[in-house]
């Protein structure tokens, strides 16, 4: 549980009633300093603070942003079942914390790229909900207009670059556009994310060292849910030290239960990789759903360890336990934002579900950047001819 | 039926919970043969056929991602870590090229490695191993050195699984002299070529089908026997006709009989030709098929151009080009990554009633 340390301000003893007296919820901008719950482990590198800089505005956001994420996520499981999703479909929930504390200490300048569990991450790049659900039903709206699907969700005005299917790979292509970043002098950063199951991959270590030689801002930030679909990461790695298997890359080893947390540690290595190169992020967290929803996640850990972490390190309810010691909110008020956000959510599916299916012509759109009127072919090569537009 | 008994009793001497299964089930449609066939789904007739090589053959074994405790992420090797332990089969991290190049040097010592892929999309990572490493091997060797793998696992595309998750790898692989690739459609198909597969002593791209795992098919006796192996480089024939000669396999053998039923209707005898083996490629059979015909179409789910159509094509016109009547037909996947949408995906894959056209169209009769 974290001990916050309050200041004089927000030491309230008497709860007035009265709605003068308490904070309004989204324009207080009161800063706060929050301890994380554990400490940092650091790699060849001296940990930051456990004190984490906020406010008050950033406190009550991160609950309700998570919140959202949590019911988007649950939501889509329904929709899967329902058979309106098709395909592929890796849930989130769990792990929203590491998204929320990133996009807490970045910009949108700065890059994010991760692989197929990826609904949450575009969400906190700025997507909407409509978008989410119109993609996931396969919708012209979809933020890939249909094309993509779970795996392949992308913001490029937000820098995030996806959305990838092929475990391991995000690594090596986070690490080019850190170099972009570099060539072009943006003083940004990017966030590459992958798992436990992909942190064997040979690319990253490929990547890692190329970054390494030439000083590139390339974080590597390793969610550790400690499975990598059935095989738990002691069966898989023989160091799941995974933070710090850079080697000579400095790392860092966070709760990535504690969303403020994650934003110290994205803070720290923004700073280390404009200045000294790359770094490894891990963070410690876990999935409640399985792999996929073909995974019914409980062939290969108990329902014990899922209800456990759910009580113990659940990061939504971290937050929760946040704001209402900081006075922030009364339990009712946070109800009735799960509420209202249970209701954005259910307004965005119908949205989404009332939107069409993309045009046939988009069968041809956007295999080139410009077609310049290439040939292209349906399954009936003579029944069915483009040019590439 | 007593080569089976007798078989079970070599293998361990105890009766294991699959093979009692297998021998019971080869007495009952001992007694039952005068009212009905067997049944076995493609996913028990891979399984079965690994089982029985693996119980064969001790150098035999398998490796892949979530191969043992998970049972198989498509359950194909479901019951294999339990029945063998794990030296037999063993379960790798997510690491293609890694545990490829860790396959094919086992091969090289003379063991029989069973690699899985989880999808062929992912061999792409190891594929320098399968093409440098294992194809061409016992070629540069001069025979010292020759390559008993299978690589096996669901190719082309599933439902919804989007642009990276699809792709149809046959053209590729079979463009490689010293690998050998099978594409098996019913239960029968796996098996045997499985089996075959397992038993060759050259490399050997298996390109099993996602969708196909589920469906049933009829099974003959002599199919359930463990010594059953289907000819590598063979075709079948698997409806006869006269007007036109449809080839294709995998999925798309079951599309190609609905769509000869549809044909039927309308006056259309159409030959069905399953591949089996895409490399070798049986051109005989074929080609024997179109000279009999005069008129071919040919399909394939993966992407059109240098793909597997267009190489029978090329054999047809080259060997067959006085017999045929009409222009080579071909129907494969639409040009363009597969997109996720279910309504662009249908047109991104070849339907029957695409096959029905093509072949309408061969015979003069479409309007």
């Amino acid at each position: 549980m974290a001990l916050s340390r309050l200041s004089s301000r927000s030491n309230i003893i008497s709860r007035p009633l009265s709605a003068a007296f308490r904070r309004s919820i989204s324009t207080d901008t009161t800063p706060i300093t929050i301890e994380t719950s554990l400490p940092f482990t650091a790699h060849l590198c001296d940990p930051p603070s456990r004190s984490v800089e906020s406010s008050t505005q950033e406190l009550l956001s991160f609950f309700r942003t998570m919140a959202l994420m949590r019911r988007m996520e649950i939501a889509a499981d329904s929709l899967y079942k329902a058979k309106l999703i098709r395909g592929f479909c890796h849930l989130y929930d769990g792990q929203e914390a590491v998204a929320i504390g990133m996009e807490a200490a970045i910009t949108k300048k700065d890059a994010i790229i991760t692989a197929y569990r990826d609904h949450c991450i575009f969400l906190g790049r700025g997507g909407s909900l409509y978008e989410v659900f119109a993609e996931l039903m396969g919708r012209q709206d979809g933020c890939s207009r249909g094309k993509g699907g779970s795996m392949h969700f992308y913001k490029k005005d937000s820098s995030f670059y996806g959305g990838h299917g092929i475990v391991g790979a995000q690594v090596p292509l986070g690490c080019g556009i850190a170099f972009a970043q570099k060539y072009s002098k943006e003083e940004a950063v990017t966030f590459a994310m992958y798992g436990d199951g992909a942190a064997n991959q040979g690319q990253l270590f490929e990547a890692l060292n190329i970054s390494a030689l030439w000083d590139l801002p390339s974080i590597l930030v390793c969610e550790n849910n400690h499975y990598g679909m059935g095989t738990a990461e002691w069966r898989a790695a023989k160091s799941p030290s995974y933070y710090k298997r850079g080697d000579y890359v400095p790392g860092l080893k966070v709760d990535g239960m504690d969303a403020f947390a994650v934003k110290q540690a994205c803070k720290f290595a923004k700073e280390h990789a404009l200045k000294n190169g790359p770094i490894i992020l891990e963070m410690d967290t876990y999935r409640y759903h399985g792999h996929s929803m073909s995974d019914p996640g409980s062939t290969y850990r108990t329902r014990d360890e899922i209800s456990g972490v759910r009580q113990e390190r659940d990061p939504i309810e971290r937050i929760k336990k946040l704001v209402l010691s900081h006075d922030l909110a009364t339990e009712k008020e946070l109800k009735d934002m799960e509420k209202e956000i249970r209701k954005e959510v259910d307004d965005a599916i119908a949205k989404a579900k009332d939107c069409p299916m993309p045009e046939p012509s988009e069968l041809f759109t956007n295999v080139y950047v410009k077609g310049f009127g290439t040939e292209s072919f349906g399954a009936d090569r003579k029944e069915v001819k483009a040019a590439l537009p | 039926m007593w080569g089976i008994l007798r078989r079970s009793a070599v293998d361990g001497g105890g009766f294991s919970a699959s093979s009692l299964r297998r021998t019971r089930s080869a007495l009952v449609s001992a007694r039952s043969y005068a009212s009905g066939s067997k049944e076995m789904t493609v996913r028990d007739a891979l399984n079965s056929a690994i089982d029985e090589e693996m119980s064969a053959d001790p150098k035999v074994f398998v490796m892949g991602e979530e191969v043992g405790q998970y049972q198989g992420a498509y359950k194909i090797t479901k019951g294999l870590l339990e029945k063998y332990g794990p030296e037999r089969v063993y379960d790798t991290p997510i690491t293609e090229a890694g545990f490829t190049g860790i396959g094919v040097g086992a091969a090289y010592a003379g063991l029989k490695p069973v690699v899985e892929f989880m999808t062929f999309n992912f061999s792409m990572q190891a594929i320098d191993h399968i093409i440098n490493s294992a194809a061409k091997s016992n070629y540069m060797s001069a025979g010292q050195i020759n390559v008993p793998i299978v690589f096996r696992g669901p190719n082309g595309a599933a439902a919804g699984v989007g642009a990276q998750h699809s792709q149809c790898y046959a053209a590729w692989y079979a463009s490689v002299p010293g690998l050998k690739v099978l594409a098996p459609y019913s239960a029968e198909d796996a098996r045997g070529l499985l089996k075959a597969a397992i038993r060759d002593p050259d490399p050997v791209v298996f390109l099993e089908n996602e969708l196909l795992y589920g469906e049933s098919f009829p099974i003959s006796e002599e199919a359930l026997d463990s010594s059953f192996c289907l000819p590598i480089g063979k075709a079948k024939i698997e409806r006869e006709g006269k007007d036109v000669t449809i080839t294709t396999f995998s999925k798309m053998v079951g599309f190609a009989l609905k769509a000869a039923e549809k044909l039927a209707e309308e006056g259309i005898s159409a030959e069905v030709i399953n591949l089996r083996s895409i490399r070798p490629l049986d051109r005989a059979t074929i080609n024997a098929s179109v000279r009999k015909t005069s008129r071919l179409v040919t399909v394939e789910e993966g992407f059109p151009q240098h793909g597997v159509c267009a190489e029978i094509c090329a054999s047809v016109v080259e060997e067959s080009f006085s017999y045929l009547d009409a222009p080579v037909e071909r129907i494969a996947g639409a040009d363009v990554p597969m997109p996720y949408a279910a309504n662009l995906e249908r047109l991104a894959l070849p339907q029957v009633e695409d096959i029905v056209r093509a072949a309408k169209r061969a015979c003069y009769r479409s309007k």
